[in-house]
């Protein structure tokens, strides 16, 4: 990015929720001036018409203390921790991080899909513990090319998944809150009906009041016993205890999960199941992404502040 | 497929080893077997084709004590286990599994090249041994689209894999013995130059006298630092002394293997990489797909008993 930086006092100022991500803040400060709300005096609070929000939690009282303020920029996909029924009775706009990270976590869901599909963490650990050698070859795993795959929300992340299972043979349909009439596969309204007609479901929706615990006892059972779940959506997608007792019982076949209701706690019984692939949440977690996230963020802003359509704004 | 002709009318199939017992089932009713190992003179001198189960090796040896021998029928996709030479010269056709396996090996392939770029199974571990409540975020890993892929060999499997991974947005090359004028990808003449313009190398071709080592200390120095290495054809298509050295030393930054030299030992040195993901020849080990070999030899014998053209033989 070519220098163009005001001198100091020119800079737009911009509240922080929490302390820059240190990556943010090395590409970030010398195009905006930052000051943390825990920190910021009187007159800054009532100056401030952006904040730059992370992953913790943005209140109704947050939003009150800062009187000036139109815009709340995230860095993440998800803004299930911004109260948005707020913003949007404030006049708030809220942006996210877009598309910036929609790449990476296609790529991770899909390399989930495949790795619970044929085993791959758990044939790893059969080679690594000497066991080819000792016991023979692991059992046989299923094909992935040809599963019917549905997937609970084709939107940047969806699709792209999407896209990449149908380059797999993969015949794909999709549940979201309304139809998507561009895209090339099939709708199912009921996101019951789209399990029972997959062999793998993939999660990539926001979490909304209306979408906690979507996937329930009565959606696992329609996946049936030879079933997938992948989640790299947010863990209160999933009524976790349930997806827990349904692996046990073998309700459904196993799961692909980055993301989990109470991280960084994962339940336990997950740890000794082989048909089960844990992820600490990094479906993400790339250089490129967080580069491009960072571009994105700053791009956000700087429309903002000079009277421009923002890149990212979320649907309040 | 015609039903199963009476018992005594059934053709004689000689076994170089015992059947899967898959294959055995599905295939007693069709032909009479006899095992090369234990075969009386008669059927020796009776038997026009031979059934080539597993990977066993067959050498000229084994071919010279069956002087009716016509057909030899492979039930996996590289042949390299048997003298093509003796089959040449003795004017023998040689059949193997087509493309029964290509979708599953390109599918592996695929899961291998995520899991490695994202550490997704190294992740799993990190979860499951608790590290993520008491040590944090797993590091971030380097994104999978977009990266330029390198494929050697772009047969049915290559293919594939390529139709694949271009759905992830990357970018794909090929070298094989000759360039392919229906592909849609650039090739590459030289092994050492498509390294050299690769992120990850995918090797998916034969292993012959012209292939074997043909990854070596100069490819690996080519494909560089960044650079991964993705095997699901044979071990022998990398020097693999040379190729652990070179892991070592960071050379090249890592590798994906379905396949080694001396299967199954797995050098013990990779079990401690962190940026090797490990598989035990597995990449074709679906039921589908063994159910799509069944199929292939069938026709294939079928074709040879009646004298019609057969399904999948090799160019020798």
């Amino acid at each position: 990015m070519e220098d163009t930086t005001p001198s100091a006092d020119e800079r737009p100022l911009v509240l922080l929720g929490q302390p820059l991500f240190p990556e943010f803040a090395a590409a970030l400060a010398g195009r905006f001036r930052f000051v943390l709300v825990a920190d910021a005096d009187a007159a800054t609070l009532a100056q401030g018409r952006a904040l730059l929000i992370g992953l913790n939690p943005v209140t109704d009282d947050h939003l009150a203390a800062l009187p000036a303020l139109g815009l709340v920029a995230g860095i993440s996909v998800g803004v299930n921790h911004v109260d948005l029924a707020a913003c949007r009775r404030r006049g708030i706009a809220v942006t996210n991080a877009g598309a910036a990270f929609a790449v990476d976590t296609a790529d991770y869901g899909v390399g989930l899909v495949v790795a619970v599909l044929r085993r791959l963490a758990a044939a790893e650990a059969h080679v690594r513990a000497g066991r080819w050698a000792a016991d023979g070859d692991y059992p046989l795993t299923t094909k992935v090319s040809g599963k019917r795959v549905g997937i609970v929300g084709l939107g940047n992340i969806g699709s792209r998944i999407a896209r990449r299972l149908a380059a797999f043979g993969c015949a794909v349909s999709y549940n979201s809150r309304s139809p998507k009439p561009s895209a090339p596969y099939e709708f199912v309204p009921a996101v019951r009906d789209l399990a029972a007609g997959s062999d793998v479901l993939v999660l990539s929706c926001a979490l909304t009041e209306e979408t906690r615990h979507v996937v329930n006892g009565e959606v696992m059972e329609a996946l049936g016993k030879d079933g997938v779940l992948v989640n790299v959506g947010r863990g209160g997608l999933v009524d976790e205890p349930e997806l827990v007792r349904c692996l046990q019982e073998g309700v459904i076949g196993g799961a692909g999960l980055d993301v989990f209701e109470s991280e960084p706690d994962v339940p336990p019984e997950l740890f000794s199941m082989d048909n089960v692939v844990l992820s600490a949440h990094r479906a993400v977690a790339t250089p490129e992404s967080i580069r491009g996230t960072i571009e994105l963020v700053a791009a956000n802003l700087d429309a903002f502040f000079a009277g421009k359509p923002l890149l990212s704004p979320v649907e309040l | 497929m015609a039903a199963p002709p009476p018992a005594d009318e059934r053709p004689l199939v000689m076994l170089a080893q015992a059947l899967f017992p898959e294959f055995a089932a599905a295939l007693a009713g069709r032909y009479r077997f006899a095992l090369l190992a234990d075969a009386d003179a008669a059927a020796a001198d009776e038997a026009r084709a031979l059934l080539v189960g597993g990977l066993p090796r067959v050498t000229a040896q084994h071919l010279g004590v069956l002087p009716a021998l016509k057909l030899v029928a492979c039930t996996s996709v590289g042949v390299d286990h048997v003298d093509l030479d003796a089959c040449r010269s003795r004017g023998l056709s040689v059949t193997n599994a087509g493309a029964a396996f290509a979708a599953d090996s390109a599918d592996y392939a695929v899961g291998l090249l995520v899991a490695v770029l994202r550490r997704v199974a190294a992740a799993d571990v990190y979860v499951r041994s608790g590290r993520w409540a008491a040590d944090g975020d797993y590091p971030l890993t380097t994104k999978v689209s977009g990266k330029r892929v390198g494929i050697v060999g772009l047969g049915n499997i290559g293919s594939r894999v390529a139709r694949r991974l271009a759905a992830f947005g990357c970018a794909v090359s090929y070298h094989s013995r000759s360039p392919k004028p229906s592909a849609p990808y650039p090739f590459v003449p030289a092994l050492r130059d498509l390294a050299a313009g690769s992120d990850v190398l995918v090797l998916s071709c034969a292993l012959t006298d012209e292939t074997k080592h043909m990854v070596n200390r100069d490819v690996m120095e080519a494909l560089g630092k960044g650079g991964v290495l993705v095997n699901v054809g044979r071990g022998g298509l990398v020097d693999e002394p040379e190729l652990l050295r070179c892991l070592r030393q960071g050379v090249i930054g890592g590798a994906g293997l379905d396949v080694y030299e001396n299967e199954p030992a797995v050098p013990p040195e990779l079990l401690a990489m962190e940026n090797v993901v490990l598989s035990d020849h597995r990449a074709v080990l679906t039921p589908e797909s063994i159910g799509g070999v069944l199929e292939v030899v069938i026709a294939n014998l079928d074709a040879f008993f009646s004298g019609r053209p057969l399904v999948s033989p090799m160019e020798l």
